[in-house]
C-alpha cells in the first residue's frame, strides 16, 4: 500500500513512553541525522503494535524530518519487517544450508503441520505466523526460530516445539 | 508472562558452541562461562590493561598512534570478517590530520551462512569489543563509533548495550577516557534482516537510515564513509583480538599462527558434526584437527565436502580437506577461501545439487537488487539448479550454469554477485558428475537427504 494514498488513514500520535524510547536512539546520531534511527523506530513500532500502519510511518517521518517514501523504503527493504500482516506470534524457521544439515527444512515442516499453515500462512485463529528464515547467525545451534523478531529459540527437537506452542497458545501476556 | 519471560529456556546458553574445552589456545574466548561477561569479570582477566598502556596508565609513556599501527602491522593480523585484508594497513589508510569527525565503525553484521562467532564475543565477551574499538580509536585519531549489529540477534544487542552502559560509567568510555585527553563515544545500533548490510558500504548506507545498497568504490570508507566522512571498518572478532596484540605484542600474535596468518581464528563449525559449534584455534591449524575438536562427521559417517569460509566459499572436497592447514593462503591456495572462518561439513549422503540448489536460492533472495548482472544472474542460476534438482534439467545447462556465474563475477558494484557464483562454479568444479547424473537419468547420486 501506498502510505501517501491512504484513504482511511487517521493521523497517529506517539505514546510518551514510545517517544522516548525513540530519543534513546536519536541520541547516538548526530543532531542533523536523525534518520539514522530509522530502523530501529520501525522495529519499536512493529514491537509495540504487532505492525506498521501506514499512519506510523508517515508520523515517524514528520519526527524524523524525513520524506515519508523514504520511510516506507526502509520497511520494504529489510526482511523482518512485516509488510503484510503477520498473527500475534510470528515463527521464523532458518532453513538456510548449515540448519537444513540439521533438519532445518522438517523443522519448518514440522511446525507448518503442527498449526495447521502452509509455510507463510497464518493460523485461523491468528495466533501463528509461520515464515522461512534466511540465516541468523546461529548456525550452530541448528535448528533454530525466531520468534517476534527478538526471542531467538535453539535447537528446536519437536518435543520442545510442542511444548513451546502450546505455552504460546495457553499465554495471556503480552506478545 | 512476557514472552522474554516464556522463552528463556529455549535460548541458547553457549555451553555447546563456546563454553568448552576444545579451543586451542584461546585468546578471545578464554576463561568464559557465560556469566563472566561484565566489566568486573573482564577487568579480572586482565580486561582494559591493553587500553591503559596504550593511554600511558600503566607506568611506561603513552604509545603513539604511530606506534600503535605499527605493532598491529607486525602482528600480522587479517580482517576476520571474509575479506582477510591486513588490519594495521588499513588503520594506515585513515587520514589522522583529517580536520572534522571520523568515524569507527564495527561490523556486527553476521549473517554469512555457516557464521556465528561473533554472536558468542559480543555476547560473553562484549568488553574485549570495547576495549579493541577504543585503541583503534585511539591509533586513528577517532572520536566516535558505532557498532552494527545482526538484527536477528536482538539479545546479543542487548547485552552489548548493556556493556556500553558499564564502560562509560566505569570511564571506559566518554570523554577524557581514565583522565586521560583521548575521548571517545560508542554506540550500538541494529539491522533488521539484509543479509547485503555485511557489505560494508550497504552497513554505511542502513547506519545512515536508507536501504542497505552498496556503494560503488573508490571513493573507499577511508576518505568517504558515514555522513560522507573518514571512516575505519572492522569486523568484530578483528576488534576482538587488538587487546591480546597490545598486551603481549605484535610478534607474540604473529608466533601464535604462521607467516602472514597471525593469531587465533574462531572457526564457526556447522553441519554433519557431532558437535556443532565455535572452536578457536591458532591459523594454520590442520582440518582434521578441527574436525576433531567438532567431535568428527556424525554418526560415524564419510566426510564428503566441506564449505570452508562460509556459503560464498568454493566447496572443497574431502581428499583436499583433509590434507589442508586452516589459514587464508592455505585455503586460498586450495581454490577457495577463508572467508569468515565458517566450516560447513556435509557428508556422504549429502546431495551437492540440493546443498547448492539451497544455497543459489538464499542469493536470489538476498541480491539487493541494484545491479542487473546479479539481479538476474541470481534468479537465473537458482532456477537452473533448481530445474537440475527436480529432474527438468537440459545438457546444456551444465555451460550454461557456467557461463552465467562467470558474466556475474566481477560485474557488479558489491562482492555478492561474486558470492553467488563463486559456489556454483566451485561445485562444477569438483562434483560435476553429480550434476551430470541430475540431468541425464532424472535421479539423486546418493540416496537420503535428512
Amino acid at each position: 500500500m501506498n502510505p501517501a494514498h491512504s484513504p482511511t488513514m487517521e493521523a497517529v500520535e506517539f505514546s510518551e513512553a514510545t517517544l522516548q524510547r525513540f530519543a534513546r536512539e536519536l541520541a547516538k546520531y548526530p543532531a542533523e541525522q536523525k534518520q539514522s534511527a530509522v530502523i530501529a523506530c520501525l522495529s519499536i513500532l512493529q514491537e509495540e503494535n504487532g505492525q506498521v500502519l501506514p499512519a506510523h510511518e508517515q508520523a515517524l517521518a514528520r519526527h524524523l524530518d524525513m520524506p515519508v517514501m523514504a520511510v516506507h523504503e526502509v520497511f520494504t527493504f529489510y526482511n523482518m519487517f512485516n509488510v503484510k500482516p503477520v498473527g500475534r506470534y510470528k515463527i521464523n524457521v532458518c532453513t538456510n544450508l548449515p540448519c537444513q544439515l540439521r533438519a532445518g527444512q522438517q523443522t519448518l515442516q514440522y511446525v507448518c503441520k503442527k498449526l495447521g499453515v502452509n509455510v507463510g500462512g497464518t493460523t485461523t485463529d491468528g495466533l501463528f505466523t509461520v515464515q522461512p528464515g534466511e540465516c541468523m547467525g546461529a548456525c550452530a545451534d541448528a535448528p533454530v526460530l525466531l520468534v517476534n523478531d527478538r526471542h531467538m529459540c535453539s535447537f528446536m527437537s519437536t518435543d520442545k516445539i510442542d511444548q513451546m506452542i502450546e505455552e504460546l497458545r495457553a499465554n495471556k501476556g503480552p506478545a | 508472562m512476557n514472552l522474554e519471560q516464556l522463552l528463556h529456556k529455549y535460548q541458547a546458553s553457549g555451553v555447546e558452541t563456546c563454553f568448552h574445552d576444545r579451543h586451542i589456545n584461546p585468546q578471545i574466548y578464554a576463561g568464559l562461562n557465560g556469566q563472566n561477561w561484565s566489566l568486573q569479570d573482564y577487568k579480572a582477566r586482565g580486561g582494559y590493561q591493553a587500553l591503559r598502556t596504550v593511554l600511558g596508565l600503566n607506568g611506561a609513556p603513552a604509545l603513539t598512534q604511530d606506534e600503535v599501527i605499527a605493532i598491529v602491522k607486525e602482528s600480522g593480523l587479517r580482517g576476520r570478517g571474509g575479506a582477510g585484508f591486513p588490519t594495521g594497513l588499513k588503520w594506515s589508510f585513515m587520514p589522522r590530520q583529517f580536520f572534522g569527525q571520523k568515524y569507527l565503525v564495527c561490523n556486527s553484521d553476521e549473517g554469512e551462512p555457516g557464521t556465528c562467532k561473533d554472536r558468542d564475543i559480543l555476547e560473553f565477551n562484549p568488553h574485549i569489543v570495547i576495549e579493541g574499538m577504543a585503541i583503534a580509536a585511539y591509533a586513528m585519531g577517532i572520536s566516535v563509533g558505532y557498532n552494527y549489529i545482526h538484527g536477528e540477534i536482538f539479545k546479543t544487542y542487548q547485552r552489548f548495550e548493556a556493556a556500553l552502559a558499564q564502560a562509560r560509567a566505569a570511564g571506559y568510555l566518554g570523554d577524557q577516557i581514565l583522565g586521560s585527553n583521548f575521548s571517545f563515544e560508542l554506540h550500538a545500533t541494529h539491522g533488521f534482516g539484509a543479509y547485503i548490510c555485511g557489505e560494508e558500504t550497504a552497513l554505511l548506507e542502513s547506519l545512515e537510515g536508507k536501504k542497505g545498497q552498496p556503494r560503488f568504490k573508490p571513493p573507499f570508507p577511508a576518505s568517504f564513509g558515514v555522513y560522507g566522512k573518514p571512516t575505519t571498518i572492522n569486523n568484530t572478532e578483528t576488534f576482538a583480538a587488538v587487546p591480546w596484540i597490545i598486551r603481549h605484542g605484535g610478534a607474540a600474535y604473529l608466533a601464535c599462527g604462521k607467516p602472514n596468518n597471525g593469531g587465533t581464528k574462531i572457526f564457526s563449525v556447522s553441519g554433519d558434526v557431532e558437535r556443532p559449534g565455535n572452536y578457536e584455534v591458532p591459523l594454520g591449524t590442520p582440518f582434521a584437527k578441527l574436525l576433531e575438536l567438532a567431535g568428527g562427521i556424525r554418526g560415524g559417517r564419510a566426510l564428503k565436502a566441506v564449505i570452508p569460509g562460509g556459503s560464498s566459499a568454493p566447496v572443497l572436497p574431502a581428499t583436499i580437506m583433509m590434507d589442508i592447514t586452516m589459514d587464508y593462503d592455505a585455503i586460498a591456495k586450495a581454490g577457495s577461501m577463508l572467508g569468515s572462518g565458517a566450516v560447513i561439513v556435509l557428508d556422504d549422503t549429502r546431495c551437492m545439487v540440493k546443498s547448492l540448489q539451497r544455497l543459489s536460492a538464499f542469493y536470489m533472495h538476498e541480491s539487493c537488487g541494484q545491479c542487473t548482472p546479479c539481479r538476474e544472474g541470481t534468479g537465473w542460476l537458482s532456477r537452473m539448479v533448481d530445474r537440475i534438482e527436480t529432474g527438468q534439467g537440459r545438457p546444456s545447462d551444465m555451460d550454461l550454469l557456467d557461463n552465467v556465474a562467470e558474466n556475474i563475477m566481477g560485474r557488479t558494484i558489491c562482492a555478492l554477485g561474486d558470492a553467488a557464483a563463486m559456489p556454483v562454479r566451485g561445485m562444477l568444479k569438483h562434483f560435476r558428475p553429480e550434476f551430470e547424473h541430475h540431468i541425464t537419468h532424472k535421479t539423486c547420486l546418493v540416496s537420503s537427504y535428512v
